[in-house]
């Protein structure tokens, strides 16, 4: 099967360039990320981030033939050759499919991703309806792989100011959270111009979100807070 | 040569359950901690746990932490230490709810409590019935306590040291643990990481092994620098096969699927366990159900074109609650196995799991060692959390959802202990002049080193000897051969080569690494396997099988004893199993049936 890959190391290459690869595969090799580490077995210089190889921590998104995807649940069945494998587009290149993921990150932790709830701990659980859990499904799932923001050209303008799709996902999450009583600062540290608003619902994110997550609809409700506040 | 050194209070190194459980004891507590990790902390392997988390809240029925305890200890085959198990257990339900504080998203019953399941060797009144103590985030709940944890992390303000690789133990004269080495992977620039205390929570190993749920980082990384710094490993020949790996991808399908209903099917269309646990049947223990299954298809019952699976049958659940309490499976059946389990059963297989062995610690964290006469000498400055170590609470054999109780009961305990000692040993002692030497001389010998063995295969050929010879069932010629071969290759280990020598996020350097710490863990289960000449929980030996002297192959009167092995010649030596709880009667050792 062939392939061309971005590389890029800035110990040695003055800029990027794409690489063809010809690889036989085995019929154990259902996944993309299984022909990447077969090229790494033959090539070892082609640097990626894998983990869990089953589409739950993360780690290898990439862009493929032009989309984000996880390697790891994107069957080489149905892939067009050769297979384009390019890092997440605007966020900065380390080395190869490897970016500087410190915006993205920076952007989760702007919304106070966590509980808060100033009440005194109870003994026991804090009660939740089913109905009230339910809330929460769609939200916490995230698996911060970034494939949506660096999808989202808001995101790409503005990396620093707009806190983008999955950040706004999270922010969701604790504002639907019953047990959170943040929901007015929460609501402040979103009320700007860009943080929240240069949401233009293009909907790449939804599109792109390898676990189906749709973070136009929670960005939807946010505003619909907004304006309920504002009445 | 001179290398930067950082000074911290304590080093924590892996952000999964257990470091990152520990690390908010610390950083709540106000110490300068440092969190090493190899990945951002949110892709630790916690995040693939599905189930649920083992505490007897009694939310669907009535329950106990001595019920739990019992379960534990008869699933331990009597190995677990019954002091660190009823800690476990009485702890249990205080972590759950603190987890549930932070923000944990668990599923739900009617009147607002969290909702658990079944699960494999959980019962009510000491083996009865199955009970269902399982605290669940639908079957993501291991990818939910991760997050949770992380994000309280955030709010504490924890600083974390993202994709950087712990390298070795800094020990001085004495054996005190003053701190670690460490590879920034970005840079690959190396420093000594000064601290007062050092906490591993590594996580396990189960890439020793060709067909296993684990993450490609689940390297050993721990156990390596413990063996490397002469610290032994415990019970390392006890490792679980899961009964239910997607058949051929490996990636794992929860218990929680049994627990919800579903149940194994064999070619027959026999729900085979009925035979093999007429009482807990398709919820036995997780050694058990996998030696049943393994015997199906070696009998001729495997489901299949080559009969080498079992089906895993779950249509008759519904749609609403595949959907509801079981989403992620469906997924993972859909993209692996290519079936959709509302319709057409898993096909599955026992595939490597967890291991249950470690570092050997006590109950409070402490990492203890033999030394003049005690079994258990605490060595200073040294924790250890989580599948990395070995309390030990799962003894030969885990319980389905114990996992994650244990990250958040020892994450929490040993991070509380660590605390102690910091306030009792103010001050850093002082580095010895070689601190850093075998780390240097480990990646020198890598950069230099222009022709050799090939990581990928000498790895593979790891995976493969540990696959043949150190499975589900265990034979005594195979053992004795495949510690020869496994010898074999730890030799090779010395000698790979990368052809990569960049600074830059250099993996191929990072899986040379890794290598050498897995190649300890292979050498030391293979060695400690050959030598238990019994059967007991996941270790299952074809010439020790049931007698009437020897109930399942077990034999009290010389094996009820924890192996040590020492990388140091590949020396074993033994300790006594802690058979006196903390307060409750102790469980007598007797024949296990489900």
């Amino acid at each position: 099967m062939k392939f061309s890959i971005y590389r890029y190391d800035p110990e040695k290459d003055s800029q990027p360039r794409m690489q063809d690869y010809d690889i036989e595969l085995q019929p154990s090799d259902r996944m993309l990320l299984d022909a990447l580490v077969r090229i790494k077995a033959a090539d070892d210089s082609l640097s990626l981030r894998r983990s869990c190889r089953e589409g739950v921590c993360g780690s290898d998104a990439m862009n493929i033939n032009g989309k984000n995807g996880l390697a790891c649940v994107t069957p080489l069945a149905g892939l067009k050759e050769p297979v384009t494998l390019r890092p997440l587009p605007g966020l900065p290149v380390i080395r190869d499919l490897i970016v500087d993921m410190t915006q993205f990150f920076k952007q989760y932790h702007s919304v106070k991703p966590y509980l808060v709830n100033n009440e005194p701990v109870p003994e026991k659980e804090r009660l939740q309806t089913p109905a009230e859990r339910a809330e929460l499904d769609g939200l916490y799932e995230c698996i911060l792989c970034a494939c949506c923001s660096t999808a989202c050209p808001s995101f790409w303008w503005n990396p620093d100011k707009f806190v983008g799709p999955a950040g706004l996902l999270q922010a969701y999450r604790f504002l639907a959270d019953t047990r959170d009583q943040a929901t007015s600062e929460r609501l402040d540290n979103l009320e700007d111009p860009y943080r929240l608003f240069r949401c233009h619902s293009i909907m790449n994110c939804v599109d792109v979100c390898p676990k189906g997550l749709n973070p136009t609809r929670a960005i939807g409700k946010i505003k619909d807070l907004m304006v309920k506040r504002a009445v | 040569m001179a290398i930067p050194v950082r000074k911290f209070d304590a080093v924590i190194v892996g952000a999964g359950g257990a470091g990152m459980r520990a690390s908010l004891q610390l950083a709540e507590a106000g110490f300068r901690v440092a969190v090493l990790s190899k990945v951002f902390p949110t892709r630790s392997h916690t995040v693939a746990a599905q189930g649920g988390i083992g505490a007897a809240l009694g939310n669907m029925g009535e329950d106990s932490w001595l019920w739990h305890m019992y379960d534990t200890v008869k699933g331990s085959d009597y190995l677990g230490d019954q002091d660190a198990i009823e800690f476990l257990c009485r702890e249990a339900p205080k972590v759950v709810l603190e987890l549930e504080h932070y923000g944990m998203p668990f599923d739900r019953n009617d009147n607002g409590t969290v909702y658990q399941r079944p699960f494999g060797g959980h019962s009510q009144n000491f083996g009865e019935r199955p009970v269902q103590r399982s605290c669940c985030a639908a079957d993501r709940t291991g990818h939910a306590m991760l997050h949770t944890l992380y994000q309280r992390n955030v709010r504490a303000n924890t600083q974390f040291f993202v994709e950087w690789m712990a390298l070795d133990l800094v020990r001085d004269a004495s054996g005190q643990v003053l701190g670690v080495t460490a590879m920034e992977m970005e840079t690959g620039e190396v420093s000594i990481l000064h601290a007062r205390a050092v906490l591993f929570a590594t996580g396990g190993a189960g890439r020793i092994f060709s067909a296993s749920t684990n993450a490609f980082i689940n390297t050993g990384d721990g156990l390596g620098m413990a063996a490397r710094a002469g610290i032994p490993l415990e019970d390392m020949e006890f490792w679980q096969f899961h009964p239910t790996g997607v058949a051929g991808a490996g990636v794992l399908i929860t218990e929680g699927v049994r627990g919800e209903g579903g149940y194994l099917l064999n070619k027959n269309g026999e729900r085979f366990m009925e035979r093999y646990a007429p009482t807990m049947k398709d919820l036995a223990s997780r050694d058990v159900v996998s030696r049943a299954m393994a015997t199906e298809i070696k009998e001729g019952r495997g489901a299949g074109p080559d009969g080498d699976y079992i089906l895993l049958k779950l249509d008759h659940l519904g749609v609403e609650v595949v959907e509801k309490r079981l989403p992620g499976i469906r997924e993972i059946a859909r993209k692996f196995a290519n079936v959709d389990p509302v319709k057409d059963p898993i096909p599955v297989v026992p595939t490597c799991h967890y291991q249950m062995g470690g570092i050997p610690t006590n109950y409070r964290g402490e990492v203890v060692v033999p030394k003049d006469g005690n079994p258990e000498s605490v060595v200073p400055g040294f924790y250890a959390a989580g599948e990395c170590a070995c309390a030990s609470v799962h003894g030969a054999n885990r319980l389905g959802t114990n996992s994650l109780t244990d990250l958040l009961v020892f994450g929490k305990a040993s991070g509380d202990t660590t605390i102690r000692f910091l306030r009792e040993n103010p001050g850093h002692k002082d580095l010895p002049r070689d601190a850093a030497d075998m780390t240097l001389a480990r990646l020198a010998r890598l950069d230099s080193q222009t022709n050799g063995e090939s990581v990928y295969e000498t790895g593979a050929e790891m995976r493969r000897i540990m696959q043949a010879h150190c499975g589900v069932f265990r034979f005594p010629d195979m053992l004795v051969e495949g510690v020869k071969k496994i010898k074999e290759t730890a030799e090779r280990v010395k000698r790979t080569m990368i052809q990569d020598k960049s600074k830059v996020f250099n993996t191929a350097r990072v899986e040379a690494l890794e290598l050498e710490n897995l190649i300890e863990v292979a050498v030391a289960t293979l060695v400690s396997a050959e030598a238990r000449k019994e059967s007991r929980g996941a270790h299952d030996r074809a010439d020790f099988g049931d007698t009437p002297q020897h109930p399942n192959g077990r034999n009290d009167q010389d094996w009820l004893k924890h192996t040590l092995w020492y990388r140091q010649d590949s020396r074993l030596d033994y300790k006594p199993v802690h058979l006196k709880p903390l307060t409750a009667e102790s469980f007598e050792p007797k024949k296990r049936t489900y």
